[in-house]
C-alpha cells in the first residue's frame, strides 16, 4: 500500500477527508475543461449561428469556401495515404529488423513533431523559392511548388508524417515476432505473412494513427500559411479561411468555416473512440 | 468500417483529388491575373475587381478573373520575391516594390514613373481612432506622449502601415517649431514608450484595439480608421484628424517578368490604368482612400478632413533613405527601442 510508505501526519489527513479531495479533484477537472473547452466549443457555435442557419449555409457556401474545403480535402487525402504507406513500411522496418542508422531513422521520424511547423514551412521556401535550390527551375518550367497547391500538400506530408509510424510501432513491439515466424516456417512467403499475419494485428492501430493523421491534415495552419501565399480561392485551407475571414470583420463567416473545421474534429474524435473501443474488445 | 476497405477508398479519392489540384484556371477564354496587395485594401480590390472585369469582358470579349492575396506588405514582396507569381502587385509602400527589383530583379528600376502620380493612383493619411466621446482628449500627436495614454501602432519592422505611422510622427516633430533631428528622435522615442503591444500588420493592431480593447488610441490608416468606423460602429469610435500629417502614396506596379512569362502584360497594365478611370477612383473614394482625381475628389469631400500633408521626399528624401536611417538593423528604430527595453 502507498498510504504505508506516507508520514503519518500525511496518511490521517489525506484519510481523514477523501470524499472532499475526491470531489474537490473532479471539480478542479471539470472546471478546467469547462473553461478551456466547453465554453470556446459554444463561443464558435453561437458567433457561427448568431445570424441564423441561412448565414451559416452562405458562408459556406461562397465560391472561395468552398476552393478552401476542396483544397483541405485534397491535401490530406493525399498526405494520408502516403504517410499511411510510409508508416507501416517503416515501423515494420524498425520493429522487426536490426540495422545500422535504426536509431537515426527513429529520429527522423520524430523530428516533424520536435521542429516548429513555421520552420518546417521556411525550410520548403528556401528549397522551392526563387532563391532556394530547386525554385529557379522548378519556376522556369510552369511547374511552381511553393504558392502553389504541391506546396500545401508537400507542407502537409511533412507535417503529418510521423504519426501513423509511431502509433504502429509499439502496437509491432508489444507483439513481438512469434505468429510471423509460425508463419514462415509453415511456408509462407514474406509478402503474405505481412499482409495476412502482421497487418491484421495492427489494424488498430494503423486506424488510430490514420485518425490523428487526417486530424493534423485538415487542421494545419504555420507550416501551411507560409507556402501558401494566401491566394484566395486558390492556396487557402480552411484554417487560412478562416482567419482571412476573421481579419476582414465578417465574423460569422470566420465563426462558419471554424464550426465547420470543429465539426471536423468532433467526427475525428467520435470515430477515434470507435476505433479504441473496437480495439479492446477483440 | 473495415480498414480493408479504407485504403483503396482513400486512395481513388486521392487520386480525384489530384486531378483537380492540376488546373490552373487559364484554360480557355478565361484569363486570370494575381493582385498581391496588402492587408486593408480588401474591399477596395473585391469592388474594383468585379468592376474591371465587367469593363474588360465589355470592350474585349474575354472573361477575367482576379485573384487576391492579402498580408502585411513587407511579408507579400517577401512572397513575390520568392515565387509566388503576382502579375501586379498593390502595396502599402514604394519600398517593397523596390525590394522586387532589388532582391530579384522582377521589374525595372525606374517603375515608379511608369504609371501617373508616382504610381499611388489613390492616397490616405495617418489618423488617430479613439474610443467613443475621446475621453482622453486627444487632439493632436502631442498627446501621444503623454503619461497615461495608451497608444496601438503595428511593428515598423515588418508593417508598412507602421512605417508610415512612425515616419508621420516623426514628421510633425520635426516640423514643430525649432524641431531638429534629435528632438524627432525624443518624440518618438517617447511615443514609443506608451505602445503597450506591438502587432505584427495594420489589420492585426486594428483588432487590437477594436475587439481585445486594448489602448486609448489606435494610430491607422485613414481608411482603415473610416473603415473600422463604418463597419464595426460609429457609436464605438471616434477618429481624430492631426493638425499634420504624412500624405501615404500607396504604389501599384506591373510585374514585369511574371506578366512576361504568363502572357498577362495587356489585360495586368490595362487593370493599373482603370485605377486612375473615374470608376476606379469613385471606387477608391467610396472605401476611403483619397482619390487623385480632382472631381471624384471635389464629390467626396467631406469625407476627407483637411489635414496639412507633407510627403515623404520632403520630410525624409525618398523610401529608400527613410528605410535605411529609421527601418534597417541598427536603424533609428532598433537604436531606441534597445535603450528602453534596458
Amino acid at each position: 500500500m502507498h498510504v504505508a510508505t506516507f508520514t503519518p501526519r500525511h496518511a490521517t489527513r489525506s484519510l481523514a477527508s477523501p470524499a472532499l479531495l475526491k470531489w474537490g479533484l473532479i471539480a478542479t477537472a471539470l472546471g478546467f475543461l469547462g473553461v478551456f473547452l466547453f465554453v470556446p466549443l459554444i463561443a464558435v457555435f453561437s458567433y457561427a449561428f448568431q445570424k441564423g442557419a441561412d448565414a451559416w449555409f452562405a458562408a459556406i457556401r461562397t465560391p472561395e469556401s468552398l476552393a478552401a474545403i476542396r483544397l483541405t480535402l485534397t491535401a490530406a487525402l493525399i498526405s494520408v495515404p502516403i504517410n499511411l504507406v510510409f508508416g507501416l513500411a517503416a515501423s515494420w522496418l524498425i520493429a522487426r529488423f536490426q540495422f545500422p542508422g535504426r536509431a537515426l531513422l527513429l529520429t527522423l521520424i520524430d523530428l516533424p513533431f520536435s521542429i516548429s511547423p513555421v520552420i518546417a514551412g521556411l525550410l520548403f521556401v528556401l528549397l522551392f523559392g526563387r532563391h532556394g535550390g530547386l525554385g529557379p527551375w522548378l519556376i522556369e518550367h510552369g511547374h511552381p511548388v511553393l504558392f502553389a497547391v504541391p506546396g500545401i500538400v508537400l507542407a502537409t506530408l511533412f507535417v503529418t508524417f510521423p504519426f501513423v509510424a509511431r502509433e504502429v510501432l509499439p502496437v509491432l513491439q508489444a507483439q513481438g515476432c512469434d505468429e510471423e515466424e509460425a508463419a514462415l516456417t509453415l511456408g509462407a512467403s514474406g509478402w503474405r505473412t505481412f499482409l495476412q499475419v502482421t497487418v491484421p494485428k495492427v489494424k488498430w492501430g494503423v486506424l488510430y494513427g490514420v485518425i490523428l493523421c487526417n486530424a493534423r491534415a485538415m487542421g494545419e495552419f504555420g507550416a501551411v500559411s507560409v507556402v501558401s501565399g494566401h491566394v484566395r480561392g486558390v492556396t487557402t485551407t480552411l484554417p487560412l479561411h478562416a482567419e482571412i475571414l476573421y481579419n476582414e470583420y465578417d465574423f460569422v463567416g470566420a465563426f462558419a468555416v471554424a464550426s465547420l473545421l470543429t465539426l471536423l474534429a468532433l467526427a475525428t474524435l467520435v470515430i477515434k473512440k470507435y476505433v479504441e473501443w473496437r480495439a479492446d474488445a477483440p | 468500417m473495415h480498414p480493408r476497405h479504407v485504403l483503396p477508398l482513400l486512395l481513388l479519392l486521392s487520386l480525384g483529388g489530384c486531378s483537380k489540384a492540376g488546373g490552373d484556371g487559364s484554360n480557355g477564354e478565361t484569363v486570370t491575373l494575381l493582385n498581391v496587395s496588402y492587408d486593408p485594401t480588401r474591399e477596395l480590390y473585391e469592388d474594383f475587381n468585379a468592376a474591371f472585369a465587367k469593363h474588360w469582358e465589355a470592350s474585349q470579349g474575354r472573361k477575367l478573373t482576379v485573384q487576391q492575396s492579402h498580408g502585411g506588405s513587407g511579408k507579400q514582396a517577401r512572397a513575390v520575391i520568392d515565387g509566388l507569381e503576382a502579375d501586379v502587385v498593390t502595396l502599402a509602400l514604394a519600398y517593397d516594390v523596390d525590394m522586387l527589383h532589388d532582391k530579384a530583379n522582377l521589374l525595372p528600376t525606374d517603375w515608379q514613373t511608369r504609371l501617373p502620380n508616382n504610381s499611388a493612383p489613390y492616397t490616405s493619411t495617418i489618423v488617430f481612432v479613439v474610443r467613443k466621446g475621446n475621453p482622453k482628449n486627444i487632439r493632436d500627436w502631442d498627446d501621444l506622449t503623454r503619461d497615461g495614454v495608451s497608444v496601438i501602432t503595428p511593428n515598423p519592422k515588418t508593417s508598412g502601415g507602421a512605417r508610415w505611422n512612425y515616419l508621420a510622427a516623426w514628421g510633425y516633430a520635426l516640423r514643430k517649431p525649432g524641431g531638429t533631428e534629435d528632438s524627432a528622435r525624443a518624440f518618438v522615442s517617447r511615443l514609443f514608450k506608451n505602445v503597450p503591444v506591438l502587432d505584427s500588420g495594420a489589420r492585426g493592431s486594428t483588432t487590437t484595439f477594436a475587439e481585445r480593447g486594448l489602448g486609448d488610441v489606435l494610430i491607422a490608416w485613414e481608411n482603415e480608421a473610416l473603415l473600422l468606423t463604418h463597419e464595426v460602429g460609429k457609436e464605438r469610435f471616434d477618429i481624430v484628424a492631426p493638425s499634420v500629417s504624412i500624405l501615404a502614396e500607396p504604389p501599384v506596379a506591373l510585374v514585369d517578368r511574371n506578366a512576361d512569362k504568363r502572357g498577362t502584360r495587356a489585360v495586368a497594365e490595362a487593370y493599373l490604368r482603370y485605377l486612375y478611370s473615374d470608376e476606379g477612383q469613385e471606387i477608391a473614394a467610396r472605401h476611403h482612400y483619397r482619390p487623385r482625381s480632382q472631381t471624384v475628389a471635389a464629390k467626396h469631400a467631406q469625407d476627407f478632413p483637411a489635414v496639412t500633408l507633407f510627403t515623404i521626399d520632403e520630410a525624409f528624401g525618398g523610401w529608400r533613405k527613410a528605410q535605411k536611417a529609421h527601418f534597417d538593423d541598427g536603424g533609428e528604430f532598433d537604436r531606441f527601442s534597445v535603450a528602453q527595453a534596458r
